[in-house]
């Protein structure tokens, strides 16, 4: 039977407000277990939620960037449920009116297609806290700095056809989050987290098939992992006669399988209601121009632009505009060098390796922008040549310090004095006498073999920094002799 | 619309609430003349009414995203039954 797959997304990301969505509390990350957890964070009796401004902002913001119609009446609602890291034993969430409503975003397949993804709604809610299982006297730990972080819940359509489809998706939406600057999409610090809600249903058929919901799923590596597991697990059982039950899943990376959470830690009668403690959110048709001129260029205008402006190609200004720290890393090294497509490649090859080897991130690199347009400046007025680049590269990686100053430290400095150059080549000629009456014995066929050996050798005595257009030149008139 | 014992019973657990078997019919019965209340105005028309958020006809105040708290944690913690290195401590939830 062929099988089709069916995958929905719900992405959390926390927004990068300074302070809790109800409270002034602040929200960093890692700070002291509950030195960040205030009374209305606590859930004291008497406390009153105030809601952040800028999360709102932030949500406008997001809502706008995806082509979503933004809720102007938003409502909140109490989403009941009891769990110890959520004191008030309901979270404050939006249930029928949300702030964003339906929107899209587009991803590019493998093969360089476009496929548009459809958002169902985001919407504002709380976080909760954290609770510590390791053993605290056979008690559970309860962290609350978490509880009130805002969060927006952004819900795809189930337009996704494969693993490798979600992870694309997951990737624009991370990427973009980040160009608005709402989220600072650290997946290792809970900052951007998944959930995956997965069925399969016969090739052709219309109904959709049971799905299970894939909770918490951290990197985009176990995503993948994680769905493609599922999907397995699921035609087996219907191949092996079995039925799916529609259900919660925790994914294990160390077994590579996903199994079914407990009935007790699963509460799906949430009993929502709207917040007598809030009321509706207007959002004002000014409020939402003034956020629509904050919006920045955002991933398929920036890549237009690198086309039309630097003449790059699809694939390399994609890559480029794909995270906001690598393209603006890119615009300043084209700004001081004067040369996209110099840059562009430098950018992607040699500092992408750098960084790899590394395992940072390209506003952690070694090298800078400047440092590194400052190089290219030196490769464009032929102080050296692309292949002395890479030492002086290295050298700026390891900390050596400007381009300038590596050339002239390590006397890098390109050879264009001929009087120089050939007196170096007559020394190499004369080591090498042999082998020059060779090549004035042979035929013109034999000859370019030969004269290679020479301009290795001319190269060689230069340390590489001879410049090779002269040393060809120079080479070819001594040997005719 | 009308309860039964299973959803009383039902509901009282969502709620976490510890009913005694004695009391779940005095509570159905009073839940039900409630949801009574409740099915004569469902039979009003409310065709073209939107859907009441809030009694007060106001629109939430946002707050300047600041951070104002400070850490009160040892204030907090002293009415807490059990504390560790700074976290509360609860039952175990997973076992």
């Amino acid at each position: 039977m062929q099988w089709e797959v069916v995958i929905g997304l719900e992405i959390h990301t926390q927004l990068t407000t300074q302070s809790k969505i109800f409270s002034g509390s602040a929200t960093t990350f890692g700070s002291e277990p509950n030195t960040q957890a205030s009374l209305v964070d606590l859930g004291m009796p008497g406390t009153l939620p105030v809601l952040n401004k800028e999360a709102v902002q932030m949500a406008v913001k997001f809502g706008l960037a995806i082509d979503a119609e933004i809720g102007q009446h938003n409502v909140f609602a109490r989403k009941n449920y009891f769990y110890p890291d959520l004191p008030k034993g309901y979270q404050i969430s939006q249930m029928e009116l949300p702030i964003v409503g339906k929107g899209h975003l587009d991803i590019t397949l493998e093969d360089g297609t476009i496929k548009r993804i459809g958002v169902t709604r985001a919407h504002l809610e709380e976080d909760a806290g954290k609770s510590l299982h390791e053993d605290y006297s056979g008690m559970t730990g309860i962290d609350l700095n978490r509880a009130g972080t805002p969060l927006l819940e952004i819900v795809s359509e189930p337009d996704m056809r494969s693993a490798k489809e979600a992870v694309a998706y997951v990737k624009a939406m991370h990427a973009l989050v980040r160009y608005l600057g709402i989220c600072d999409g650290n997946m290792a610090e809970g900052s951007l987290r998944c959930d995956c809600n997965v069925s399969i249903r016969p090739k052709g058929q219309v109904e959709y098939g049971t799905r299970c919901e894939i909770k918490n799923v951290n990197s985009f590596r176990f995503i993948e992992k994680a769905i493609n597991s599922e999907i397995q697990r699921q035609i087996d059982l219907i191949e092996d006669g079995g039925k799916v039950i529609q259900q919660t899943r925790l994914y294990d990376p160390n077994t590579n399988e996903t199994r079914a959470m407990r009935s007790k830690e699963e509460a799906n009668d949430y009993r929502y209601f709207p917040d007598p403690d809030l009321l509706p959110v207007i959002i004002e048709d000014a409020f939402l121009e003034q956020t629509r001129a904050t919006l920045p260029e955002l991933p398929p205008q920036k890549r237009e632009r690198f086309q039309s402006q630097f003449g790059l190609s699809l694939y390399d200004a994609s890559v480029l505009a794909s995270s906001r720290e690598q393209a603006d890393f890119f615009e300043k090294v084209v700004s001081i060098s004067g040369d996209a497509k110099l840059a562009a490649n430098w950018v992607m090859v040699e500092l992408g390796s750098l960084l790899n080897k590394q395992g940072v991130e390209i506003d952690e690199s070694p090298v800078s922008a400047e440092q590194l347009g400052g190089m290219l400046l030196r490769i464009k007025d032929n102080t050296i040549s692309g292949k002395i680049a890479k030492m002086v590269f290295e050298g700026m990686a390891n900390g050596e310090g400007s381009a300038d100053e590596i050339i002239d430290q390590r006397g890098l400095k390109q050879v264009t004095d001929s009087g120089a150059i050939e007196s170096m080549l007559d020394d190499v000629l004369a080591a090498n006498a042999e082998q020059v009456e060779q090549y004035r014995a042979a035929d013109e066929a034999k000859r370019g073999k030969m004269f290679g050996f020479f301009v290795g050798q001319a190269m060689k005595a230069s340390k590489g920094k001879a410049n090779p257009g002269q040393v060809n030149e120079l080479l070819k008139r001594k040997l005719e002799g | 619309m009308a309860l039964d014992r299973s959803d009383v019973e039902k509901i009282a657990h969502l709620a976490r609430l510890g009913l005694n078997d004695a009391d779940i019919p005095r509570t159905t019965e009073a839940l039900n003349s409630i949801l009574g209340l409740i099915d004569q105005m469902q039979a009003v028309d409310t065709t073209g009414i939107e859907p009441l958020a809030h009694p007060l006809e106001a629109s939430q105040r946002l707050r300047v995203d600041a951070v104002t708290e400070i850490n009160h944690r040892d204030t907090y913690q002293a009415i807490a039954p059990a504390v560790q290195d700074g976290l509360y401590l609860v039952p175990k939830v997973l076992d």
